[in-house]
């Protein structure tokens, strides 16, 4: 077995090396096989022979090789474009490409559906296998293998350029990055069904591949955003839940479970990134986390920083959770009446018909405005309402409650 | 998200169906299925046999009693289902909308997500 440090050494190499493949020679799926052996060589030859003194370029030259050995056999003889690309050789070392985000980019690519963004990232930048993805989403196997093989099929098909986006368009690729590192985060924060361990994976994975590009991209606000916020809600995982695994409502965890080390991390990297000069979603997210980070009993919370910073977050990115949110706080600040009366604004907005969200709101705020029945009404509504087995069992308990 | 995509037949619309209609929805399902596959969106699918083999158990008193024949006196029975993983619910609608029960006369399939899993899902 592989000593734990060469497998990290590993685990961050495979993106690089397999980025820099694919920048040079296109074609992700014989890349990523080619790769896959070079790294099994790794596994078997560093413990024995030591740790070579430029692992990447190792990597990068055995990978090549298996590439183009394969690529002579695929072609034979006939196609010689391949005999003369052999004969470069491989890819020149440049220490401080970025290949890891030209794979990041391509895995993310907006041609893709959201769950083959995700599926293909934790394969080919992640580094997991198809069984460990399939495991942690609950689904067979052979479903995340098909999902794998079509997502790099689209992404031949879109012909997509093997390089760094520019300008606005790399822009706007990297906010489909971080959104797909976002969700991966949910997959294994919200543990709805099946084994919450391998899920609890997925949100150490997202903040791995997080801190990967952030190594890359130190001066992007919303990168050091993201990990902030996904350090700050990872510190309460703890908390969240109970011993027979119910749901713990922020204001009655116990803070003492709460990872001093990740918030005292995530509010540095936020005071970081505010210092900077744009202000995105999820800086102010993460500004929101480190409020109630900061505050040593559910009491304590600052909250009228909190609706401050919602009210940014309402302006800069428009959305009926934010608002949702921003209720929650304003009936902190002003009283449950300022609260529904904001919710009230969302009744019309479609995107939130039948939410159990707002139906969860809206019975939390009656019941602090002392409308029993109307708290009850809502809490059994949304309890009706929601996916998760988790926050039905919670808002059940919290209809019975107000029942009494 | 995981969707259960539940056929409810009835066994004499099936029955009044021509050879060459009944045919057409076993390739029906066939292609359904080839597309779910390749696609990466099947967890698995099962048809389940006619509803006159079924037996109904309720236990009494400590004491299992089995009767034949479904639980409910119903023209529409259960039929089989699709479990499958989509990207929302309206990509699970636009899937159970190609299942060839769905345009048949008489018979509907449903659409619910699944709220809870255990167990290994093996296709």
């Amino acid at each position: 077995m592989t000593a734990p440090a060469a497998e990290d050494l590993l685990r961050e190499l495979t993106p690089q090396v397999l980025g820099a493949l694919v920048r040079r020679y296109g074609r992700f799926e014989g890349c990523e096989d080619a790769v896959q052996e070079a790294v099994l060589a790794a596994t078997v030859q560093w413990p024995a022979e030591g740790t070579p003194r430029n692992p990447r370029g190792w990597l990068l030259t055995v990978a090549s090789r298996r590439l183009i050995d394969q690529l002579r056999s695929d072609h034979a003889r006939r196609e010689r474009e391949w005999t003369s690309a052999a004969e470069v050789g491989p890819p020149e070392e440049v220490p401080d490409t970025d290949d890891t985000l030209v794979l990041l980019f391509l895995c993310c690519h907006p041609t893709l559906t959201a769950a083959s963004q995700i599926a293909l990232t934790l394969r080919a930048v992640g580094g997991l296998t198809t069984a460990e993805i399939a495991r942690a989403f609950l689904v067979p196997e052979a479903t995340m293998a098909a999902r794998i093989s079509r997502a790099k099929q689209r992404i031949k098909a879109a012909g997509s350029s093997c390089s760094l986006p520019e300008g606005a368009e790399r822009e706007e690729r990297l906010r489909v990055v971080l959104h797909v590192l976002y969700l991966i985060f949910n997959e294994g924060y919200t543990a709805s069904s099946g084994s919450a361990l391998s899920r609890a994976d997925l949100a150490d994975e997202a903040i791995r591949l997080v801190r990967m590009v952030r190594t890359q991209l130190p001066e992007d606000g919303e990168v050091t955003g993201l990990l902030a916020l996904m350090l700050l809600t990872h510190a309460r995982r703890e908390a969240r839940t109970s011993g027979a695994g119910d749901l713990v409502p922020l204001d009655e965890q116990n803070r003492a479970k709460w990872d001093r080390g990740l918030i005292a991390e995530g509010t540095e990297l936020v005071k970081a990134s505010l210092a900077g000069p744009e202000l995105g979603p999820y800086q102010l997210q993460a500004a929101i986390a480190a409020t109630h980070a900061d505050a040593a009993t559910a009491a304590e919370t600052d909250w009228a920083q909190v609706h401050a910073l919602y009210l940014i977050l309402e302006r800069i990115a428009p959305n009926p959770m934010v608002t949702l949110n921003r209720a929650i706080a304003l009936a902190e600040v002003e009283g449950p009446q300022a609260g529904l009366a904001l919710l009230s604004a969302l009744d019309g907005d479609e995107r939130m018909a039948g939410h159990h969200r707002l139906m969860s709101v809206r019975a939390h705020l009656l019941e602090q405005a002392g409308d029993k029945a109307g708290a009850y009404d809502h809490y059994r509504s949304a309890a009706k309402a929601t996916a998760s087995i988790t926050e039905r069992r919670y808002l059940e308990s919290r209809a019975a409650a107000v029942k009494q | 998200m995981k969707f259960l995509i539940s056929m409810h037949i009835n066994p004499a619309v099936l029955d009044a169906l021509t050879p060459e209609e009944q045919a057409a929805i076993g390739a029906g399902h066939g292609r359904f299925i080839a597309a779910l596959k390749e696609s990466g969106e099947l967890l698995t699918t099962q048809a389940l046999v006619d509803p006159s083999q079924a037996a109904v158990v309720r236990v009494r008193n400590g004491q299992p009693v089995v009767s034949d024949g479904p639980y409910l006196e119903a023209k529409e029975y259960l039929g089989g289902f699709y479990l499958v993983d989509c990207e929302n619910k309206e990509r699970a609608v636009e899937l159970a909308a190609q299942i060839p029960d769905a345009a048949i006369e008489g018979l509907g399939v449903e659409v619910r997500q699944v709220m809870f899993s255990e167990g290994q899902l093996e296709a």
